[in-house]
């Protein structure tokens, strides 16, 4: 029979070691970025290539860009790789970041039910979003500072229709990611912007279809920025330019071209060299 | 519902298969979460017999908090806990936000209320039976505290069990302070979080289901054992 | 005989209600049996005595503090062996593991326990436990044992093992200070009964007079409807 004492000092000795062990040592470095690289599967296929090259693990924290920037912010990332310029330059311009590099682009897509109810097809993006508008037909937006939320606003303000006062019952404010908002959408039956790569991987489509592609308007430039050391001393400086310069040479941007989905590319290299 | 027959195939050929990524993340959800138990155990259940036996001022009040702290929502724990690992924070320096241990943190945070809190119902009702005789042999109140600890542990595992239950099931706490990073951080219920923003839902059905079965075998595992030991101890 | 406890107008108050009612008590014999019916204060006046719990008002004048142990109705185990629940009550007591271990074991021995010492305690029959914890009693070599009905939940046989041991108790030198419902373990053991009847003290009486004609109408009365 195991006495109290040796019970006590064996419980006492597990829980210590249980929490000591889950803080295991390797090179790595943290990415913050957003759900789209990640749940498209994109960082799934480049980051073994990169970690073979370079020997360094890159660990990915998906969020939506407003997060991912306000992660790093706080100094919880090393290199930010995501796509609403306006607010990366902003965090140029804070300071927080060293020099914003673009990487590639994707593009947006307006899905939506396959009848189209609003009449909403073509290629033209703003007088799409008019349709959907005038139609009352049902829209879900992100509405989680994402820079798909960011983009969307965009589209909204450059297609003339106020939202303040064109909100309503049609229009559904979920704060979620691209993923749960694509889940709001199908059961809803409902409009939404998203980008091209979430859309391909979703499996629960029901019956949405793409409804509005091959505007230019809808291309989604995405940058990778080294989180500033001067702000925040413990960022891995050497790896994370490491990762940066990995993804805009010329073996990088030939991975991004090389990643199918059914045999479609969802990211298209142009890194300013 | 297709979904549910989707997801059993799906089920079935993951655990038949023996996928080494599932596996992976089956045991960390594991580790993480005894862990966290078991810390919250450690500080959780003196702190309750200590309420139960003590007496001091602010014991009811304490004994309100604890047990309000029971239903301490995840998502605020790990954004404390978040806020507290940050770099920007105050322990911000060990850089254990997006970590196992950071995890553990969390999840030791939200159980240890419950722990403290079941451990006290246990042992109240063993003082109301052993507090003469422990008295007259002339045990102090906490020597009473940790005898009846001692004397309560089988019916304590319930306590632990109950607060392992909540630790792997929880999902808040561990996606904010863990990042669901792939192969770091990505635990059952993060996983399948993921799986259903991505639009897979038998895929996420099927790991609900083996998460289920796992705390399931757990629960009986230590079930049997309880019964064994009370059987041999009384 | 000096008293080796003065009681004074003891009182304890619950609720309103007096539960003992300014009892003054001179305790000089080695054995003393108290009785009373239901709810008279009995176990309450041990318990004041042992100090489990705080008199309202009154005083116990103890001439020479003595060391106390106390066995009650049901025997309390801890989920351990018989031999660490003896040993637990001499570690309370600041004695080292050695020595604890061994006096344990003679107490048990002398309990008739020694065979069964290793085995769970809350597996023992009632009789058994009962007789682990007044080898736990024992084994502090009280001057001053306290039972409160020790064989009120006892068969037959066990009560009068039980009763054997208080005798050998109180031959190796403890007073005896002890509650009962049976008058026949009464007579057998005390040397001196005190009758209280709703938290007062009524009567003290030595053993063999309090039997024949109790100098109460109220103990008289209990003993008719005591006695078949």
């Amino acid at each position: 029979m195991i006495s109290r004492r040796q019970f006590c000092s064996a419980l006492a000795a597990c829980s210590m070691l249980a929490a000591a062990a889950s803080h295991a040592q390797e090179r790595f470095i943290t990415v913050s970025s957003t759900t789209s690289t990640e749940q498209s599967g994109l960082f799934g296929h480049l980051l073994p290539l990169f970690e073979k090259a370079s020997g360094v693990k890159v660990r990915v924290v998906a969020l939506g860009t407003g997060q991912a920037l306000d992660m790093a912010r706080r100094g919880d990332a090393d290199v930010v790789f995501v796509h609403d310029k306006a607010a990366e330059e902003r965090f140029i311009s804070e300071g927080f970041g060293v020099r914003r590099q673009e990487v590639m682009y994707n593009d947006f897509v307006v899905i939506g039910p396959k009848a189209d109810p609003a009449k909403a097809a073509g290629k033209d993006i703003l007088e799409g979003l008019r349709r959907i508008e005038s139609a009352k037909a049902p829209f879900v937006s992100r509405g989680d500072k994402s820079g798909t939320h960011a983009a969307e606003l965009r589209y909204w303000k450059a297609a003339s229709v106020d939202l303040d006062k064109a909100k309503g019952p049609w229009y559904r404010d979920t704060g979620s990611g691209m993923g749960p908002a694509l889940n709001t959408a199908a059961s809803m039956n409902a409009y939404i912007l998203a980008d091209r790569g979430t859309w391909l991987s979703f499996k629960n489509r029901g019956d949405l279809g793409v409804i509005v592609e091959g505007d230019t308007k809808l291309f989604n430039q995405y940058g990778v920025i080294l989180v500033n050391p001067a702000k925040h001393a413990h960022v891995k400086q050497a790896d994370g330019q490491k990762f940066i310069d990995w993804v805009v040479s010329a073996d990088g941007q030939k991975a991004i071209a090389d990643y199918k989905i059914g045999g479609e590319q969802l990211f298209f290299p142009n890194a300013t060299r | 519902m297709i979904e549910f027959n989707d997801a059993f195939l799906i089920a079935w050929h993951l655990v038949a298969g023996a996928d080494a990524r599932l596996s992976g993340i089956v045991m960390l959800s594991l580790r993480v979460s005894v862990a966290a138990t078991l810390i919250a155990c450690v500080v959780g259940m003196p702190i309750g017999a200590l309420l139960a036996v003590g007496r001091f001022p602010g014991r009811r009040a304490l004994i309100v908090l604890f047990n309000g702290l029971m239903g301490l929502p995840p998502v605020v724990v790990g954004l404390l806990v978040y806020l507290l690992l940050s770099r920007a924070g105050p322990l911000g320096s060990f850089g254990l936000l997006f970590s196992p241990t950071a995890m553990v943190i969390a999840q030791a945070v939200l159980v240890t209320p419950i722990v403290a809190a079941l451990t006290r119902q246990v042992i109240a009702d063993e003082w109301t039976e052993y507090r003469e005789q422990l008295r007259s042999l002339g045990a102090s109140r906490g020597r009473a505290a940790a005898t009846l600890l001692w004397d309560g542990r089988f019916s304590l595992s319930t306590a632990a069990l109950a607060g392992f239950g909540r630790a792997i099931a929880e999902v808040g706490a561990v996606m904010i302070v863990g990042g669901n990073i792939d192969g770091v951080t990505r635990v059952m219920t993060t996983t399948i979080a993921l799986e259903t923003s991505k639009g897979d839902l038998p895929l996420a059905l099927a790991l609900g289901g083996i998460l289920i079965v796992v705390v399931l075998s757990i629960n009986a595992v230590a079930y049997a054992l309880r019964g064994w030991a009370e059987r041999r101890w009384g | 005989m000096s008293p080796w406890l003065a009681i004074d107008r003891l009182s304890l108050t619950e609720g309103g209600t007096r539960i003992i009612d300014h009892a003054s008590l001179q305790l000089a014999a080695q054995r003393t049996v108290v009785l009373g019916p239901n709810g008279a204060g009995k176990s309450t006046l041990l318990r004041l005595i042992h100090g489990l719990l705080h008199p309202s008002g009154g005083a116990l004048n103890w001439p020479r503090k003595l060391t106390q142990a106390m066995v009650f109705q049901r025997p309390v185990m801890l989920r351990t062996t018989a031999l660490a629940n003896v040993i637990y009550g001499l570690k309370l007591k600041g004695h080292a593991t050695d020595e604890s271990r061994r006096r344990a074991m003679e107490s048990l021995a002398r309990v008739g326990l020694e065979q069964i010492a290793l085995r769970p305690a809350r597996l023992l029959s009632g009789g058994e436990q009962q007789r682990v914890t007044l080898a736990r009693a024992w084994a502090l070599e009280p001057e001053l044992l306290i039972l409160d009905e020790p064989t009120a939940s006892l068969d037959p046989a066990s009560s009068r093992e039980v009763e054997r041991i208080i005798n050998e108790i109180s031959a190796s030198g403890a007073r005896i200070l002890m509650t009962t419902h049976n008058l026949g373990q009464a007579r057998r053991i005390a040397e001196e009964i005190v009758f209280i009847d709703r938290g007062r003290i009524v009567e003290q009486t030595p053993v063999a007079q309090f039997f024949k004609l109790p100098q109460t109408e109220a103990a008289q009365r209990f003993l008719k409807e005591e006695t078949p």
